[in-house]
């Protein structure tokens, strides 16, 4: 008796690993729905092979991931077409917002998953499992037939030894009064015997279960597990946290690093640890060089594609120690720290056309973007310019994208000039424009635009350096009445950013303005309300704000904290 | 879940009138089922008209006809129900689209018929396609204790029945009552009016719904049945979506679920559910 109650005990605790189905339960491009312990799971296979298990819940609505497309890197809702990245899980798109980065807080609740004996196995604890997974030398396992059984997990493991000794039995408990018995036999039988095995060890196991449902009908039946909601960011406001995070928050390894193009360095960085985070086509992450310096580059990774990030650098002539670490210092194998990918150079994914405009190393977003797009089967083209074919960095993945992609190369200004002409030639308004690369290029891509009729919305652009005067004028001070900080918020920050980087813990959510989640109480001072949450009354009230849109309508902000 | 056929016992809910059956589908004979956790019988009887009786109580319940339908109150009847002045327009054809048995909250039901944003992905190539899928700022607020969303606006295929091609629809939305939603919809043949189709939600359980559609229109052309037929087209294409939610109860607390700016008059629904002190088929804000 002693035995039943541990075995009661063990199959219903969390800290677990459990086999959740078959290994070819999930195969490409399907989402399969699955239950542990009273908890749903969407489990969904990559085109790379990994194994993605997830709350079956999109966290916008509730609808279950099941019912959506897993789309090979990204699984998209059905309801609102919400994209989320294979392993981190984060949202990648959401279309009802094309030009609004999905904030990082935007994350599935993820768990992993192994794939061992035939099965897939997954664990719902917060820690790793002090038990490891069953270690068998099964060589060549054989999955035979899943059998679901109304009864509960531990009357169903105490009955298993009367079936066929030959297969191995692995018990999921899909909740308190149901489990599946998952089946394996340790080498797979000759061909022409598979189906009478496999009909065989079915029979046994049927019969087991026809006798174990009758016992179980006689006892009273346990309530059903309970999964509690969790929110999406339980974390408490203004406690103060550990400062170390945000800017360097990641270490990555150097996997590989190639020549790409004449001056320029291709790395691919590997997680060490915790999947990377999702990127968004247009993002960019800061390297922390081995030196000290702190570099921005983009990603040209395509939208959810979170299997390594690949960044490409140009050695700069007057490099002042970034470009020419990376070139010179930077190996394989090498750790560094970089910043979660950060994206102020949106794709919309709406637009009847797009018009991706590269100069030079000004390529690496627009690649992120052209892949996006010939993945999703949208209408683009890509004009890559370089001086030469031996310049045009990634000259492969270009090739790859076909007849959508044109390259430019050793063009002199006036050529260049031409050539944007014709490119621009015809104003639309359904389609929008991206251009990156140096300046010179950049303003007379723009100003080309202009003159051709684009209108300023359609036209979006990022330098790489930042040479412009940036607008002071909706700077301000921030006082913490509590903790006594004095912050400032620069254009372009939000409250909750500069919070956070003071190493004041703030949840948030959905960072548009639209969950109230960040809201904080202003002690003086007068909100300038940009959020969708707060009524007309407590906008007038004044004493609070969304600390992700809303700002100071003067020089200084006193807040709750 | 063990509380699905928990009674309602929220004043705010009691004390208004909900929908039970189209009247012609009235009986003389009689039908049962159900309303806010309890068991009721309705029909129409030749002298005294419409009826409806619960049964947990063994007693009648107050009636009214409105909009084609029939309404009952278990609590404090009001004195009216929620005006719709178009429905009085001498050429409005009104029409009762479908009484819809969904395993889902009311308030879920409404939720989703104030929602654009999945025009492109439920009701593809015809409320919506892609890529055209941004929901572009309206205004949503609370105005004499109903829910209003103005200036909204969105590309649609073929957004009704009389509709020939694509264009930008716009629309107005009003809930006028925790369980009933309205929208207004620009005509495609004449700009200054605007159709109005309702849902009006009958709550049978927390977890359980029957959608009454109604429909409101200024169409000369298309037939009853065609334009039943495209509601029902419609609203058969939001029922998976609906009963494939989890939780199925409305949870009030913005942090469970994650809304965006499009949601706007979700924002404002639920707050104004909270304020009222809603908690029959939602989960409350802890």
């Amino acid at each position: 008796m002693t035995d039943n109650l541990q075995t009661d005990k063990l199959l219903l605790d969390a800290d677990r690993w459990f086999p959740i189905g078959r290994a070819d339960d999930a195969p490409f491009r399907h989402v399969l729905q699955t239950k542990l312990l009273g908890r749903e799971l969407a489990v969904w296979r990559a085109d790379d092979g990994f194994v993605n298990v997830w709350d079956n819940r999109c966290l916008h609505r509730g609808v279950r991931l099941t019912v959506g497309m897993n789309e090979g890197v990204e699984l998209r809702c059905l309801y609102h077409g919400w994209r989320y990245a294979s392993r981190d899980g984060g949202c990648t798109y959401i279309p009802a917002h094309p030009a609004d980065a999905p904030a990082q807080t935007i994350r599935n609740r993820t768990f992993p998953a192994v794939e061992r004996h035939g099965l897939i196995w997954t664990t719902l604890g917060d820690a790793a499992p002090a038990e490891p997974l069953p270690e068998l030398a099964l060589d060549d396992p054989f999955a035979l037939r899943s059998l679901p059984f109304s009864a509960s997990p531990a009357l169903v493991n105490r009955h298993l030894d009367n079936a066929d000794p030959t297969a191995l039995f692995f018990v999921q408990p899909v909740d308190a009064h149901e489990c599946v018995v998952h089946s394996v036999l340790a080498a797979t039988p000759p061909a022409h015997e598979q189906i009478s095995v496999w009909r065989h060890h079915a029979d046994e196991l049927t019969r087991v279960r026809d006798a174990v449902e009758a016992i179980a009908a006689g006892l009273p039946a346990p309530e059903p597990l309970v999964v509690a909601l969790e929110r999406i960011e339980p974390q408490e406001q203004g406690v103060p946290m550990p400062r170390a995070r945000s800017d360097a928050e990641l270490r990555v390894r150097v996997a590989r690093k190639w020549s790409t193009a004449t001056g320029v360095v291709a790395l691919e960085l590997d997680s060490i640890g915790d999947p990377l985070p999702a990127p968004q086509p247009g993002s960019h992450i800061d390297v922390h060089l081995p030196n000290g310096l702190v570099r921005q580059y983009s990603l040209t990774n395509r939208s959810g594609d979170a299997a390594s990030y690949v960044i490409g650098v140009k050695l700069e002539p007057n490099s002042r120690g970034g470009s020419s670490c990376i070139h010179d210092v930077l190996r394989e194998g090498d750790v560094v720290a970089i910043s979660a990918p950060r994206n102020n150079f949106t794709l919309r994914r709406d637009a009847a056309d797009t018009i991706l405009i590269a100069g030079g190393i000004g390529l690496t977003p627009l690649l992120a973007m052209a892949e996006t797009l010939q993945a999703g089967g949208l209408s683009y083209s890509l004009h890559a310019f370089a001086q030469s074919s031996e310049h045009l960095a990634f000259a492969d993945r270009i090739e790859n994208l076909g007849e959508a992609a044109t390259t430019h190369l050793g063009r002199s200004p006036a050529e260049t000039g031409e050539a944007l002409d014709s490119i621009l030639a015809t104003p639309d308004d359904d389609a929008h424009i991206y251009i990156c690369g140096p300046g010179p290029m950049l303003d007379a891509a723009r100003s080309r635009a202009e003159g051709h009729g684009w209108p300023d919305s359609s036209v979006h652009f990022e330098y790489f350096r930042n040479d412009t005067e940036v607008d002071n004028s909706s700077a301000f001070t921030l006082n913490l009445a509590r903790s006594g900080l004095t912050l400032s918020v620069g254009p372009g920050e939000t409250i909750l950013e500069v919070l956070r980087s003071a190493g004041v813990a703030m949840p948030s959510s959905c960072e548009q303005g639209a969950c109230g989640t960040c809201v904080v109480g202003v002690v003086s001072g007068v909100p300038v309300h940009q959020d969708v949450y707060l009524n007309p009354t407590e906008r007038a009230a004044g004493d609070r704000i969304a600390t992700c849109v809303s700002r100071s309508a003067d020089d200084n902000l006193v807040l709750d904290l | 879940m063990s509380d699905a056929t928990r009674v309602c016992t929220d004043p705010a809910i009691l004390d208004l009138w909900h929908p039970v059956a189209a009247v012609p589908e009235l009986t003389a004979a009689g039908d049962t089922s159900m309303l806010l956790g309890s068991q009721i019988a309705y029909g129409t009887d030749e002298t005294d008209g419409p009826w409806v009786h619960r049964l947990d109580a063994d007693a009648p319940v107050a009636v009214r006809i409105d909009f084609g339908f029939l309404w009952t109150c278990f609590g404090e009847p009001p004195d009216a129900l929620f005006d719709i002045p178009e429905a009085a327009e001498p050429d409005r054809r009104i029409l009762n689209a479908g009484s819809i048995k969904v395993a889902t909250s009311a308030p879920r039901a409404v939720e989703n018929f104030l929602d654009m944003g999945h025009f492109p992905y439920v009701h593809t190539g015809i409320l919506g396609a892609e890529p055209r899928t941004e929901v572009v700022e309206y205004r949503a607020a609370l105005e004499n204790n109903e829910v209003w969303a103005h200036d909204c606006q969105f590309y649609q295929p073929l957004a009704s029945a009389s509709a020939a091609s694509g264009q930008m629809t716009d629309y107005t939305y009003r809930v006028p009552h925790p369980y009933c939603v309205l929208l207004y919809k620009s005509v495609p043949t004449d700009p200054s009016r605007r159709d109005v189709i309702g849902l009006f939600v009958q709550a049978m359980t927390e977890e359980t719904i029957r959608a009454h559609n109604f429909l409101c229109m200024v169409d000369e052309t298309t037939s009853d049945t065609g334009l039943r037929r495209f509601q029902q087209m419609i609203f058969s294409q939001d029922k998976p979506i609906l009963e494939n939610q989890h939780p199925k109860r409305l949870p009030l607390d913005p942090r469970i679920e994650t809304p965006i700016r499009a949601d706007q008059s979700a924002i404002v629904y639920r707050r104004w559910l909270t304020d009222m002190g809603v908690t029959y088929a939602v989960i409350p804000a802890a």
